[in-house]
């Protein structure tokens, strides 16, 4: 079943050496396999080979009912859960015509915002252990937990959430949750200039990253790219700040873009660094969202039983933490049922980068490249 | 200028005419339709125009409609310069659905006609490298066409079964009964029994 990812690795000379790495190997983020194609340490190719976490979650969404769908769209980004809801009700909303409250809409993006430095650690944190760097990853996993912890103590679940509902949010938030997040902020901020001194400015850690894999702005437009990936190649664009959805116009906060900081713009030590930025601007938000916090429902309150939109079709995309991820939902208006529901992924179009840059490339470096990237197996099979 | 849909609209058919279908009237999403045999120029078309400038292809994906036997193959579209999108259809035959390939416009559409062609078979004619990405190789059918039955297993392996423990039972006898027989065809004729060597007796 292999003859044609052989065949697209062309002839291989006698110098020449086809590696497989994946799809169990512990720095690929997942199950993701590539056929290496190289000359020594250097790459004539790599093929990325995808599809083994391909759990079928689009043809499923036609099985089940609308609000049945939610806790399957956890599952096609586990790291980024909210976002993954987010994008589907938001969708669904603009089938229906709801508008959710807006203490609905703070609460999803309290939450997202929380996720959103859950899983820019993760990314983080993964980056140094896979070039070699192991102690960052379980200083960036400690902080991590503690996230979880308030996550869990917000809706019930440390990793699938199933928070965000049709119209609104599934709870409240609770009593003093509100002055423990404050407190973690400002544990973290603190935390995240440890994180610049342990790992960021390390002169081994930067001299490995400076100017590999260069993603120049026109390359990651045409390739799709998205969130931290393309602004690090130095497009200034959020969603959140050019396309707003929910309550994000109400406030205020910086949209990194990549600089060349070390190296060039566009190259693996941007994409880096603009995820630690990122998590600043995201303890920005979430203090602004808490100042602001108005009272209110959480949920609207007509949101029928049996949702069965009207006939037609509605795309919805929300700034995940892996950037633009869209929900695409036809509804045939007689049914409880989606007619088809599409989730366009961030990851997904990150892959098909890869190939094209492998090209002279080390082997070593592929590993920091697709961490750089920060793709979820999960995200890109779906 | 960020343009309305209806403006998109009437540029895009100014140019093209017959090729480019209504603006479907403004239900969610705004979308007009374009001919198959045009599409690639239209697009082409849409990215290089400056007043439409659509340099992001955000998503390629289908919907079946077995009941108008057609799938539509949907295109996203969105220009960071001009803050616009818009959503072009193309209508497809279910019998043998094809369209031509957008990859010469937009790269990011080599992987996402893959994913279509895969679980759609919608053939995209110049697309370089055309083969399955989600389901392996060999698969049979294509997973998100509304008449898809499942094969009822792959490589040998049943996916209906009463349950996993007796199937991998039926696994493992099948295993060891190829074993056995090979070792018994392998295996030379047993050696005449040599006489045991006398032995102490023990007591």
């Amino acid at each position: 079943m292999d003859e044609l990812v052989i065949q697209k690795l062309g002839t291989v000379t006698d110098e020449e050496m086809v590696l497989n790495m994946g799809p169990q190997h512990p720095s690929t983020h997942g199950v993701i396999r590539f056929v290496v194609k190289a000359d020594g340490e250097i790459m004539k190719v790599a093929v990325p080979v995808v599809g083994y976490l391909h759990r079928a979650i689009e043809k499923i969404g036609e099985i089940v009912t609308y609000p049945q769908f939610m806790p399957y769209t956890d599952r096609a980004d586990y790291l980024a859960a909210m976002f993954a809801n987010e994008g589907y009700a938001l969708a669904v909303e603009k089938l229906m015509g709801l508008e959710v409250p807006v203490r609905g809409q703070y609460c999803r993006a309290i939450s997202c915002e929380l996720n959103r430095i859950a899983s820019h650690l993760i990314s983080v944190g993964t980056m140094g252990q896979d070039i070699g760097a192991l102690t960052p990853f379980v200083h960036a996993l400690r902080e991590r937990e503690k996230i979880n912890d308030l996550i869990e103590e917000l809706c019930g679940a440390r990793l699938t959430y199933n928070y965000h509902r049709v119209g609104g949010v599934a709870f409240d938030i609770p009593d003093g949750w509100i002055d423990e997040t404050r407190r973690f902020l400002d544990h973290f901020e603190k935390i995240l200039d440890e994180y610049d001194r342990l790992l960021t400015w390390n002169e081994i850690y930067v001299k490995r990253l400076a100017g590999l894999g260069v993603i120049p702005a026109e390359l990651a437009i045409d390739y799709g790219l998205v969130g931290p990936n393309l602004r690090a190649s130095g497009v200034d664009w959020d969603l959140r700040r050019d396309a707003p959805y929910g309550c994000y116009r109400d406030f205020q906060f910086q949209v990194p873009v990549g600089k060349g900081w070390v190296g060039k713009i566009g190259d693996c030590f941007d994409r880096y660094y603009v995820r630690i930025l990122e998590m600043r601007q995201s303890v920005a938000i979430l203090r602004q969202a808490f100042d602001k916090l108005p009272p209110g429902e959480v949920l609207h309150p007509k949101v029928p039983k049996k949702i069965k939109p009207a006939a037609g079709e509605a795309w919805a995309r929300v700034e995940s933490a892996r950037g633009e991820m869209g929900y695409y939902v036809v509804a045939d208006g007689a049914s409880e049922k989606a007619w088809r529901v599409r989730i366009r992924t961030g990851s997904f179009t990150a892959m098909g980068i890869i190939e094209p840059l492998s090209r002279g490339m080390m082997i070593a470096d592929l590993v920091a490249f697709i961490a750089s990237l920060d793709v979820v197996a999960p995200e890109i099979d779906r | 200028m960020a343009l309305t849909a209806e403006q998109i609209h009437a540029a895009v058919s100014a140019k093209f005419g017959e090729a480019v279908g209504a603006l479907a009237p403004p239900a969610k999403d705004p979308f007009f339709t374009v001919k198959a045999d045009a599409l690639l120029d239209v697009c082409r078309f849409l990215k290089t125009e400056p007043a439409l400038a659509f340099d992001f292809l955000e998503d390629v994906t289908a919907v079946d409609h077995p009941k108008e036997n057609l799938i539509r193959v949907v295109y996203h579209l969105w220009s960071y310069r001009l803050r616009h999108g818009i959503v072009v259809k193309v209508e497809c035959d279910r019998a043998s659905p094809k369209a031509p390939s957008v990859e010469p416009v937009w790269k990011t559409a080599d992987w996402m006609e893959r994913e279509v062609y895969d679980l759609f078979g919608v053939n995209f004619e110049g697309h370089p490298d055309l083969r399955r990405i989600m389901m392996p190789d060999d698969w049979v059918g294509h997973p998100l066409r509304k008449d898809y039955q499942e094969a009822g297993g792959y490589e040998n392996i049943s996916n209906v079964r009463d349950s996993s423990l007796v199937e991998y039972r039926r696994m493992d006898d099948a295993v060891r009964e190829a074993a056995e027989k090979k070792a018994a065809e392998a295996a030379p004729p047993a050696p005449a029994a040599a006489p045991l060597a006398p032995t102490g007796t023990v007591h």
